[in-house]
């Protein structure tokens, strides 16, 4: 008996309707216009109490004592707890559990909860959480790095045992790591020219729209049902498990709808509150965050002061670049181990140096906990190395586009980590697609009719505030590129894991895909169902909701879930249709000698040969069997950079972006009108290219925000001070401009259908680009981001 | 206390209601309808945007109390709306006659039909995704042009972006890319970059004056 061979190529499903490379539309779509998609914050059930967090008033403070008896004497308050009423486990984290599930004898930041409520109305839980008492003795905050590294400095977690604390150089440090390639000491000598520059990044916040919430319910046997918005379905349950005192198998989480993520997801925020509400009353609980407790509910990007120096020699060749990246981690670790990684290993940018310094860490403060957001590290990193290399060009007399491509890695270059970039990196192209792009009109506030000219004030800076007709507005017109990583990084085992099952429904041949992914948005569920008639040449698919009954499909972050589930819903689905080969060779294999000899596609619910011919329906292949597959899939393995070179193999994928914006600023008032922000991509290969587009253009208005607008204040006392989107402004459709996107597919070998991850790029290069073409316009140096009006006008 | 007014066309009732409760609580915890979103509750992100006699609020913003006997109209109602508008009988505007055609008040917390409040569990875990590319007669015109044209990613912001661009476009046919950045700029979107929400509005308007 022969072996059925298996098409390898791009053929199968080519022919197939809705399948990868069409902008086939959302299959939550209806739900989602119609008001019907149930969002975690839309749940319901009957007896269900309301769950409410008393947060810390204080950035650092010891708690003294807690009284909760009037709390718990409010008529409708079923319970309130404390660290005192933990039954199990009493930290959690991502990495490094550092983080009270409620505060026991200190609290480190601003926000950090403190006691929980749960009671039969939300205003009854929130005027019962005001009545505990709870005594502080305030201390004085460590909220930046001289504070943090002082000789006299408080150590913020006393008693670590993480694999970073034996190689920090200070127990408030949570992580260092530097990367050393070359010579940097000899290429210093060589060089003509040599730039540096002090930068800085705010706290950024990712601001999704539907708040942190979830319905936990207590069950029969002991356990908890969780319904909730989350990035990572288990990683929340190995978490939360140990706090609960439970099993794993207890703690049965259903992924609800997701309003949006961007990182501020990773970490648990409510989860084990509402769980534990729920076991220690016997009801559902819900928990809802407002806008306010948000900001103080999740992690944010960590700010960023960064410290660069680049040498050229005249004829416009990097020659060396150093650079001292220090990342305020906050109160709490979450992911900044990870984010000092990439900030390592990516700080130099898209460039080919052969002589880099780079030291990247992060601080334990009395700050907000920073983690994860769009970008991880490299959009800091971005900010800075592509004001340097504005900065260099000037001083080199060189146009700066020119001399990024001049200077821009190729397939090949080594990282400074070592790392050879063994897939297309087309920074050189990017950048000279993004050029050519036509540029926007001038003086788009002009309009002229049959009566003459008039001016549009909403075309202009301040808008509608009328605040200009043209006087003291200038245009800049500013570029950037930058470089992400895809997926987990240094060693991580990244997997995922899908189960597929074929069966007649109906009589038509149906799919079904089952993962853990979290659909925050991003379109996932799209996509594999355009993988599944891909490989299985079926036109009916169907998403099974996602839940912890299935095996981890890691995190929807890092850009990463197309490729690696996605890479597993088509690994499954390739299992299948072998197992569909071969039940048609079995019951047809004699009718026609092409089954044993042909290459053999599925494609529009039949089995043909490589010619075309028709050997038969799929319906009548399968019959009444259901040929089901779970496997894990794994990218190719990562390794751990070295800890004092940084030397390694540690990224699996990386994607790059460039930007071109245009801007216009009234200088007078400092006031920023960004015209345009046109961006190219490579994709490697645009599975769904309306999605690919929501991406790039999503991800852009966010590198936008952080340029001009977004940043989370915090007071020398700790306190956040703008906790409210009255105060922290994100881009509205009036302060986003157009974004024409030029999208390049060169494929990657070594990925799923040659795709790429495409998320997070735009994010980094938008700021940098924005903040250039500001520098274009007002001809000042601009070191901080977001630019703010005040940065424009010196006043 | 006691609140009555009449929501997509039908006459809802909630009891007990206290007094700081928003519009949109009653809407989402009482009658059932969690289509207008919760995503800052200050008033400041639109997500919540519903029709009050018309005219485009943040239900968050309006107490329950002031909308006692005044018509709301929800992402829910959205459709039916849109088509009672497109009829030549129909007037613009939720009109008192933009009637229940069921009838009868609806009981205490409960929908009109006969659901509990919120989304269950069991709904909640039973979604079935829908196939796509299947123009549905049940949407309005903007609600299919959202879908088709990609404004759609998490999906949270676009209820109440449904609801002012719809807006929008009962009062402009034609509206300019200006106007249209005016008119959805009280509404927030983390997701799209506004790019294909402007492509959704632009295609709602052509698809109405090709059908003009």
């Amino acid at each position: 008996m022969g072996v059925t061979r298996i098409p390898t190529s791009l053929t199968q499903g080519s022919h197939t309707k809705g399948a990868i490379g069409e902008s086939t539309l959302r299959p939550d779509g209806t739900l989602k216009v119609t008001g019907d998609f149930a969002y975690a914050s839309d749940l319901w059930h009957e007896d269900m109490l309301w769950g409410c967090t008393l947060r810390s008033p204080h950035a650092y403070a010891e708690i003294l004592s807690i009284d909760v008896s009037q709390a718990l004497a409010t008529a409708g308050v079923h319970a309130v707890m404390t660290h005192q009423d933990l039954p199990a486990g009493t930290h959690y984290g991502l990495e490094i559990r550092d983080q009270p599930v409620l505060a026991d004898d200190v609290v480190r930041f601003h926000g950090e909860p403190v006691a929980i409520v749960a009671a039969d109305h939300p205003e009854t839980a929130r005027r019962a959480a005001a009545k505990i008492v709870v005594e502080y003795r305030e201390l004085p905050p460590i909220t930046n790095e001289a504070a943090a590294l002082a000789a006299d400095a408080p150590v913020l977690h006393p008693h670590r045992t993480d694999s970073h604390a034996a190689h920090v150089p200070h127990p408030n440090i949570l992580h260092r790591q530097p990367v050393t390639r070359g010579d940097v000491a000899a290429a210093r000598a060589r060089a003509d020219v040599v730039v540096s520059g002090d930068y800085e990044v705010g706290m950024q916040d990712q601001a999704f729209l539907g708040p942190e919430s979830g319905l936990a319910m207590p069950a029969e046997d002991g356990g908890v049902d969780l319904f909730i918005a989350t990035q990572w379905l288990h990683s929340d349950l190995r978490q939360l498990a140990p706090v609960l005192g439970l099993p794993e198998d207890k703690v049965r989480m259903t992924l609800s709808g997701v309003g949006g993520a961007f990182g501020g997801r990773e970490d648990l925020s409510m989860q084990a509150h509402a769980c534990l509400l729920a076991l220690r009353t016997g009801k559902p609980v819900k928990i809802v965050y407002n806008r306010f407790e948000s900001f103080f509910g999740h992690v944010h990007r960590h700010p960023a002061r960064l410290h660069y120096e680049h040498g050229a020699s005249r004829d416009g060749m990097i020659q060396y670049m150093t650079c001292r990246i220090v990342l305020d981690g906050g109160a709490y670790a979450s992911a900044s181990p990870a984010v000092v990684g990439n900030a390592a290993s990516l700080g130099a940018g898209p460039y080919a140096i052969d002589n880099v310094e780079t030291e990247a860490l992060a601080l334990y403060t009395n700050n907000p906990p920073c983690g994860a957001m769009r970008g991880f590290g490299a959009v800091q990193a971005c900010f800075a190395y592509e004001s340097q290399m504005d900065k260099l060009a000037a001083e080199l007399g060189m146009d700066p586009v020119e001399f990024r491509r001049l200077n821009a890695m190729t397939q090949g270059t080594r990282l400074p980590t070592g790392q050879a970039v063994d897939s297309p990196a087309p920074v050189a192209e990017l950048l000279r697609r993004v050029k050519a792009m036509p540029m926007p009109p001038e003086q788009q506030w002009i309009t002229a009719d049959e009566s003459g000219e008039s001016i549009d004030v909403r075309a202009l800076p301040g808008g509608l505030s009328n605040t200009t007709h043209g006087e003291g507005v200038v245009r800049g017109v500013g570029y950037a590129v930058g470089i992400k990583n895809v997926g987990f990084s240094e060693g991580f085992d990244d997997y995922s894991t899908a189960r597929v099952r074929l069966q007649v429904i109906g009589g038509e041949p149906v799919a079904a895909v089952y993962t853990a992914m979290a659909e925050v948005g991003q379109g996932g569920v799209t996509v594999h169902a355009q993988i599944a008639r891909t490989e299985l040449g079926v036109t009916q698919v169907t998403i099974h909701p996602a839940d912890t009954r299935i095996g981890s499909a890691g995190s929807t972050s890092a850009s990463r879930q197309t490729y690696v589930t996605g890479g597993a819903v088509r690994h499954a689905c390739e299992l299948v249709r072998e197992r569909v080969l071969e039940l048609g060779r079995v019951r047809f294999g004699s009718y026609h000698p092409a089954w044993a000899t042909a290459e053999l596609l599925l494609e529009s619910g039949k089995v043909v040969t490589d010619d075309g011919e028709v050997l038969a329906d799929l319906v009548h292949v399968i019959g009444d069997e259901s040929i089901d597959v779970e496997r894990e899939w794994r990218h190719r393995p990562t390794e751990p950079l070295d800890p004092h070179t940084g030397q390694g193999f540690g990224h699996v994928q990386y994607m790059f972006a460039a930007h071109r914006a245009v801007v216009e600023v009234d200088t007078e008032l400092g006031l920023v009108k960004v015209i345009e922000l046109a961006c190219a991509q490579d994709v490697g290969k645009a599975l769904n290219p309306l999605s690919v587009l929501g991406q790039i253009q999503g991800g852009t208005t966010q590198g936008l925000g952080l340029a001009v607008m977004e940043e989370i204040v915090v007071a020398p006392d700790g306190k956040v001070r703008n906790p409210s989107f009255t105060d922290y402004l994100i881009p509205t459709i009036l302060d986003t401009p157009s974004i024409p996107a030029d999208v390049l597919e060169l494929a990657d070998q070594h990925a799923p259908y040659g795709l790429r991850g495409v998320g997070e790029a735009p994010t980094l290069s938008a700021t940098p680009a924005v903040v250039s073409a500001i520098r274009a316009a007002t001809g000042l140096a601009l070191t901080r981001v977001p630019v703010r009006p005040e940065h424009l006008t010196g006043t | 206390m006691r609140v009555n007014m009449t929501v997509n066309g039908r006459p809802q009732e909630a009891d007990d209601v206290w007094e700081g409760e928003s519009l949109l609580y009653v809407l989402r915890e009482r009658f059932g309808l969690p289509g207008s979103k919760n995503a800052c509750e200050q008033g400041e992100c639109g997500s919540c945007t519903v029709r009050l006699d018309g005219v485009p609020v943040c239900a968050c913003l309006v107490a329950a109390g002031q909308a006692q006997s005044r018509d709301v109209v929800t992402v829910e109602g959205l459709a039916d709306f849109a088509k009672q508008r497109s009829t030549p009988c129909g007037g613009h505007g939720p009109g008192p006659d933009a009637g229940d055609a069921t009838g009868g008040g609806a009981g205490r917390a409960d929908r009109a039909d006969g659901l509990a409040p919120g989304i269950s569990i069991s709904d909640a875990q039973h979604w079935q995704a829908k196939p796509a590319e299947s123009a549905s007669p049940e949407l309005a015109p903007v609600q299919q042009a959202f879908i088709d044209a990609g404004a759609v990613q998490c999906g949270f912001c676009t209820p109440g972006l449904l609801v002012a661009a719809d807006e929008l476009l009962e009062r402009t046919s034609e509206p300019s890319d200006a106007d249209i950045r005016e008119a959805l700029s009280g509404n927030l979107c983390r997701c799209t970059g506004y790019e294909t929400i402007l492509d959704a509005v632009r295609l709602a308007a052509a698809r109405a004056s090709e059908g003009a």
